[in-house]
């Protein structure tokens, strides 16, 4: 079983998100990225499939931040056996139109079994890495999916609607699933490990294509004016509590 | 190319999702600024009656066994076909599950670009303007597409359901493409277990996110909701690493919670999670990120460390 993941990397969240001067995009530069949290569920459902179904876990993903070697590095550390980067011109903030392409035509070449991706990342502004990958490569999708099982050249997924409803599903491979959450949570990789690889392990390299571009423009940038913040109490544990305590009194919900 | 708006109705277990009659709404307000129709596309079998019950300017009905239920192949086919042959100038899909699966894909099919995650759209002099809620809830993105047509996925609640009940004339047809060489076959739905509690049905919930930090703190959560008399629910995260069952998960792929009190203890307020309790009457948050977009849609907020306050509170509500 050849087993690709698609990785990429985001801001983190708790970062400060600053606007830039034009006030249509981040201000990049400033912000810390770290791996897009449903990757680490995709990377880690593709190495259960491995362990299941025998194979190989292969990850990759479009450099957009100079740094993408750690998040692959940490890949092979929990249990991928490859790692390739696309490489070129393609600053962070790139759009998921683009990065699909340069996926989609690293990934042909590699006629893999199964494509895993993120359900989605925080900054996919127009649309989802995953289901653009299954177009371009004319391969089934199925999304928002919690379990995959390998079995007579079928995957067997199970997909999330609302309200705890699951539909199961039964593809025929070669497709691509994108990972809500993986059977169970992402394995810990050691530092020194992660360390050891990055002495040791050759990252290949793809120069990449044309940037195709996401097709809309962002004419405005800006943090939600939040139409009722929150009263916010001031002080610590003690009078918080007394307030909530207060506040619970008050509804009549204190029985006590 | 149209002016028309075609709007992707959704069912599940034979019944129409709120999301549809938001879309029917909104579309039908978009398509008179736009000069157009607004055309609710619902995909099934058998499901004419479901297709009357919607209020848009038309109602298009493909029927067809393999539509019975929702398949990302089946329905990603027919809706490309459509969208060539009737050259929509706005689709209308739900940020949802189902939405999920062909916006991005339909993106490339079709050559449209798609505006994902929109919680705002307007039409400014026959543009269309989308507004886009990314980065965990904490920026929104005003864009318009490069062409005239485009696609847009909106999120759950970003408009309201009732302007899209009623009824419009349906327009029946058969499936525009074959669609007997599937490689995405449904198998069954499978209903959530009864859990050991009901979270819909608490006067107040202890309700906490990845802010708690480790499962051995569940417990602390726990004992405030037993000095309550009230249950802990949480974000997903917690619920994903088994911390607590699925059921007591809140939001878009959980239960969508109403109680009188909501704490919302370390959750930081993904619209993922926004979506399953923003009816509660009064929500409190703490998080100790002053800029965690929970505190939006919060009543009242704290910034102190929930682990500090969890056992300071319990020892108040007891000793109250
Ligand atoms: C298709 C789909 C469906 C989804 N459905 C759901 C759903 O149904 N429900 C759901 O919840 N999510 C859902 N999500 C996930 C959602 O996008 C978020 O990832 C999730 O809600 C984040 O959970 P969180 O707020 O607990 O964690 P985080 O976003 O990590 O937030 C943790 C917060 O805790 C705060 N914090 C940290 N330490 C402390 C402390 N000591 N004291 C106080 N505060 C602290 C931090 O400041 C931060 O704001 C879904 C995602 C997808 C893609
Ligand atoms: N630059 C990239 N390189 C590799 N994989 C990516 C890249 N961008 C996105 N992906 C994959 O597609 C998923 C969905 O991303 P997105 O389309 O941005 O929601 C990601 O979480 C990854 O699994």
């Amino acid at each position: 079983m050849n087993i690709l993941v698609a990785l990429k990397q985001v801001p983190n969240l708790t970062d400060d998100l600053e606007i830039n001067s034009e006030g249509t995009d981040l201000n990049h530069d400033a912000l810390q990225y770290v791996l897009n949290e449903w990757d680490e569920q995709a990377l880690e459902e593709a190495v259960l499939t491995k362990e299941a179904a025998g194979g190989t876990v292969t990850v990759i993903g479009v450099d957009t931040t100079g740094e993408l070697n750690e998040a692959l590095f940490t890949a092979l550390a929990k249990g991928a056996d490859k790692a390739i980067k696309i490489t070129g011109d393609y600053p962070r903030g790139t759009d998921s139109h683009t990065q699909a392409k340069l996926l989609a035509e690293a990934i042909k070449d590699l006629s893999p079994d199964l494509v895993f991706a993120g359900v989605q990342a925080a900054d996919d502004r127009d649309g989802q890495i995953a289901p653009m990958l299954a177009a371009h490569l004319g391969l089934p999708y199925v999304g928002v999916v919690t379990g995959v099982t390998v079995k007579d050249g079928k995957a067997v997924v199970h997909k999330e609607y609302a309200g705890g409803m699951m539909a199961e599903f039964e593809v025929s491979l070669p497709a691509v699933i994108g990972v809500q959450a993986a059977h169970q949570p992402p394995r810990y990789a050691p530092v020194s490990k992660i360390r050891q690889i990055a002495k040791t392990v050759k990252v290949e390299e793809i120069a990449g294509g044309e940037a195709p571009g996401s097709g809309s423009t962002v004419r405005r940038m800006f943090k939600p004016e939040s139409a009722g913040h929150a009263e916010m109490w001031e002080g610590g544990p003690e009078e918080v509590a007394e307030k909530i305590v207060a506040l619970i009194r008050e509804k009549g919900l204190l029985n006590r | 190319m149209t002016n028309d708006i075609f709007i992707l109705a959704e069912h599940l277990d034979g019944k129409l999702a709120d999301i549809t009659f938001e879309l029917a709404g909104k579309g039908k307000q978009l398509a008179a600024a736009l000069g157009g129709k607004a055309v609710a596309v619902v995909l099934g079998s058998g499901a004419r009656a479901l297709a009357e019950t919607i209020s848009a300017d038309a109602v298009l009905y493909v029927d067809d066994p393999a539509l019975a239920e929702f398949n990302p192949e089946a329905y990603g086919r027919v809706l490309a076909a459509l969208i060539r042959e009737r050259a929509p100038r706005l689709v209308m899909l739900g940020n949802t599950s189902v939405g999920m699966d062909l916006g991005a894909w339909l993106s490339v099919m079709t050559g449209l670009p798609l505006i994902a995650y929109v919680n705002g759209l307007a039409a400014d002099g026959g543009t269309i303007v989308a507004t886009s809620q990314i980065y965990g809830g904490k920026i929104q993105a005003e864009a318009v597409p490069n062409g005239e047509a485009c696609l847009v996925s909106c999120l759950g609640g970003a408009f309201p359901a009732d302007a899209g009940r009623g009824s419009s004339p349906v327009e029946q047809i058969a499936s525009p493409v074959p669609l007997n060489d599937l490689k995405v076959r449904f198998v069954k739905l499978i209903r959530p277990e009864g859990g050991d509690v009901d979270i819909t049905q608490q006067q107040i919930l202890v309700s906490i996110g990845r802010g708690i930090g480790g499962q051995e703190n569940i417990e602390l959560a726990q004992e405030l909701a037993d000095a309550l008399g009230c249950a802990v629910s949480a974000s997903r995260p917690i619920t994903d690493a088994g911390w607590l069952p699925k059921t007591r998960q809140v939001g878009k792929s959980g239960l969508t919670v109403k109680p009188k009190v909501y704490l919302a203890f370390g959750i930081s307020g993904a619209p993922e999670h926004l979506e399953g309790m923003r009816g509660a009457e009064t929500i409190i948050a703490v998080n100790t990120d002053p800029k965690a977009p929970i505190f939006d849609v919060a009543h009242y907020g704290a910034t102190c460390d929930l682990l500090d306050l969890l056992p300071v509170l319990t020892e108040k509500v007891k000793g109250g």
